[in-house]
């Protein structure tokens, strides 16, 4: 919770835009919640996700475990804030592998054109073709090591949004008369890209990763529901939630904290990411 | 022209990589792939060295990779999509199976999604900033967040478990199909909704949309005549984009609520590594949702003759 003003001062000065409107804001107040739960929580109350005591399963709340017990009596509450430290982290692995991906090769097609900019769309449009969750599944399959797969399987899926996004905005700036006045002073590529290039691209950017984000979790949760995500005794949110699923009559808390923290921290993306258009 | 071309180099790249991924997979499995494979088809009991050399030679799976990656392709090509690891059935009959059921929830959520979605979106867009598109908003950004899975526990929680109105699972009936078709086109839903209200505040604040009100027009003629038809072009052409969800929803819902279809087969596959099923059924997801966006970019083309001129 320490971070919340920070890291909203930090966005405000850094993007105004980004702050001025109240869904982001509220968005951004959702992900510092949930962040703060998940990195501060274990240190006020110490504890480990992964100790059993079948003694205590489906017991309700106490000081130890203020969420209770789940079904072999390990606290949830620490089993929650183990789960969103560790979807969030493979999302944003990969998300910033498919954005830095995305972003030199979409700058490379758009400045190359030719062969590598017609080949580098026709593996994107192939990918595109293939909806995300299936490409996931199959490198899932191929890689060994879950986490590993899932960065895998969803820097692949995720960076053709980013290469595209880039790709026209770099065609677009590099034909403008500004980028024609740079080049004409002896500026290199290096400079056009930081003062041409980023300052277009880099909102978009901002944008997408938190797109990319929301559905990286989606989907590292929606196949833990479905039982081919993370192995068992990993805490994560699909598997939290398909494992106390039988349970929720006596322990309605237990399965709806997953619940309600997963649909606040998409929901924190969602705003943060705003409008497709915007 | 151009359009349909290009989605065929489309299909056939989605199959090469396909084709690529599940050879990969079926490299990367542990164990001896000959082994699992001459037991998926002449039982555990009679698998011997024998019968596994004689599956290693007939696939190639030994050896080098590229003699044995162009053998897997040219199975590909002659759609020979082989027997699956677990069943022993052809792959290609198990698919033809599973398609029908997996069609049919599809279609069911997608016309779901289309009553609920648009004539909302068209309401609201009508009055914008209005009670309407207020609610509908902070729905849409809602339901949006909901991952379908999530969305398919709530229902079962709420529909099945605590009211008793439905069935959690099954297939078979009709009254099966309300709880897995309504998660897909909530979801759906919240997107459709959007576009409609968009195009329709779009258009309703054109001039050739006030003309029509001011030579006379009813509300509701104005609508019918001149609205519709032209909130339909965005909405289908999202349409294309919104099978990717339901593709995806598919594989989820099918999953949760025990549905026999190909994205329900594909996480079985998935899970028992039997390739030739991962590959048969990957391919025909990836190569229908290609076709599917064949016929929208047909479609929109006969409804707003502009895209095509």
């Amino acid at each position: 919770m320490t971070d919340t003003p920070l890291s909203l001062a930090g966005n405000a000065n850094r993007t105004a835009s980004l702050a001025a409107s109240w869904p982001r804001l509220v968005g951004l107040l959702l992900v510092a919640l949930v962040a703060g739960f998940a990195l501060a929580g274990p240190l006020l109350v110490p504890g480990d996700p992964l100790a059993q005591s079948l003694i205590k399963a489906l017991a309700g709340p106490e000081a130890a475990a203020p969420l209770g017990y789940d079904h072999l009596g390990r606290s949830i509450f620490h089993r929650l804030a183990s789960a969103l430290r560790l979807s969030p982290a493979i999302a944003l692995a990969a998300v910033a592998t498919a954005g830095l991906a995305g972003l030199a090769l979409g700058t490379l097609a758009a400045a190359r054109g030719g062969w590598t900019e017609r080949a580098l769309v026709t593996l994107a449009d192939a990918l595109l073709a293939l909806p995300g969750l299936l490409l996931v599944l199959i490198v899932l399959a191929i890689v060994p090591g879950t986490a590993l797969g899932f960065w895998a399987g969803l820097s692949l899926v995720l960076w053709v949004e980013f290469f595209r996004l880039s790709r026209a905005a770099t065609r677009e700036t590099l034909a403008s008369p500004a980028v024609q006045a740079s080049r004409l002073l002896g500026f290199g590529p290096a400079y056009i890209f930081r003062a041409h290039i980023w300052p277009e691209v880099g909102p978009m950017m901002l944008t997408a990763a938190a797109f990319g984000t929301a559905t990286a979790i989606m989907a590292i949760a929606a196949l833990g529901f479905v039982n081919v995500g993370m192995r068992a005794p990993t805490p994560e949110l699909g598997r939290m939630m398909v494992e106390l699923l039988p349970y929720w009559r006596e322990a309605p808390l237990a399965l709806l904290s997953p619940v309600v923290a997963t649909f606040t921290l998409l929901l924190g993306l969602t705003l943060m990411a705003g409008s497709r258009s915007a | 022209m151009s359009a349909l071309a290009s989605r065929l180099v489309q299909a056939v790249m989605v199959a090469v990589l396909i084709g690529t991924a599940t050879f990969a997979m079926m490299r990367a499995l542990p164990g001896d792939a000959a082994w699992r494979i001459a037991a998926g088809r002449y039982g555990y009991d009679n698998v011997n060295a024998q019968a596994a050399d004689a599956v290693r030679q007939e696939l190639g799976l030994g050896g080098p990779v590229l003699p044995a990656l162009g053998r897997w392709f040219a199975d590909l090509a002659r759609l020979d999509f082989g027997t699956s690891l677990v069943s022993g059935q052809p792959v290609i009959d198990e698919i033809g199976h599973q398609l029908g059921a997996s069609l049919q929830l599809a279609v069911a959520a997608l016309l779901l999604s289309l009553l609920i979605g648009p004539p909302l979106g068209i309401l609201a867009g009508l009055r914008p900033g209005g009670v309407l598109d207020r609610t509908l908003l902070v729905l849409s950004t809602g339901l949006k967040a909901v991952p379908q899975f999530l969305m398919a526990l709530l229902l079962i929680l709420f529909l099945a478990v605590h009211l008793r109105w439905l069935p959690a699972a099954g297939h078979g009936e009709a009254r099966h199909f309300i709880l897995p078709s309504l998660t897909l086109a909530l979801g759906l839903a919240a997107v459709n909704a959007r576009i409609a209200r968009d195009a329709m505040a779009r258009i309703a604040a054109m001039p050739f949309y006030r003309f029509a009100q001011w030579k006379g027009l009813s509300p509701r003629q104005a609508l019918l005549r001149h609205g519709l038809r032209n909130v339909s072009v965005p909405l289908v052409t999202y349409l294309g984009l919104q099978f990717v969800t339901l593709v995806e929803g598919v594989v989820v819902v099918e999953s949760v609520f025990g549905w026999p279809g190909i994205g329900h087969a594909l996480v079985h596959a998935i899970f028992s590594r039997d390739v030739p099923m991962v590959q048969g059924t990957a391919l025909v997801l990836g190569l229908g949702f290609v076709l599917v966006n064949a016929g929208i970019d047909l479609a929109v083309r006969r409804l707003d003759p502009r895209v095509s001129a």
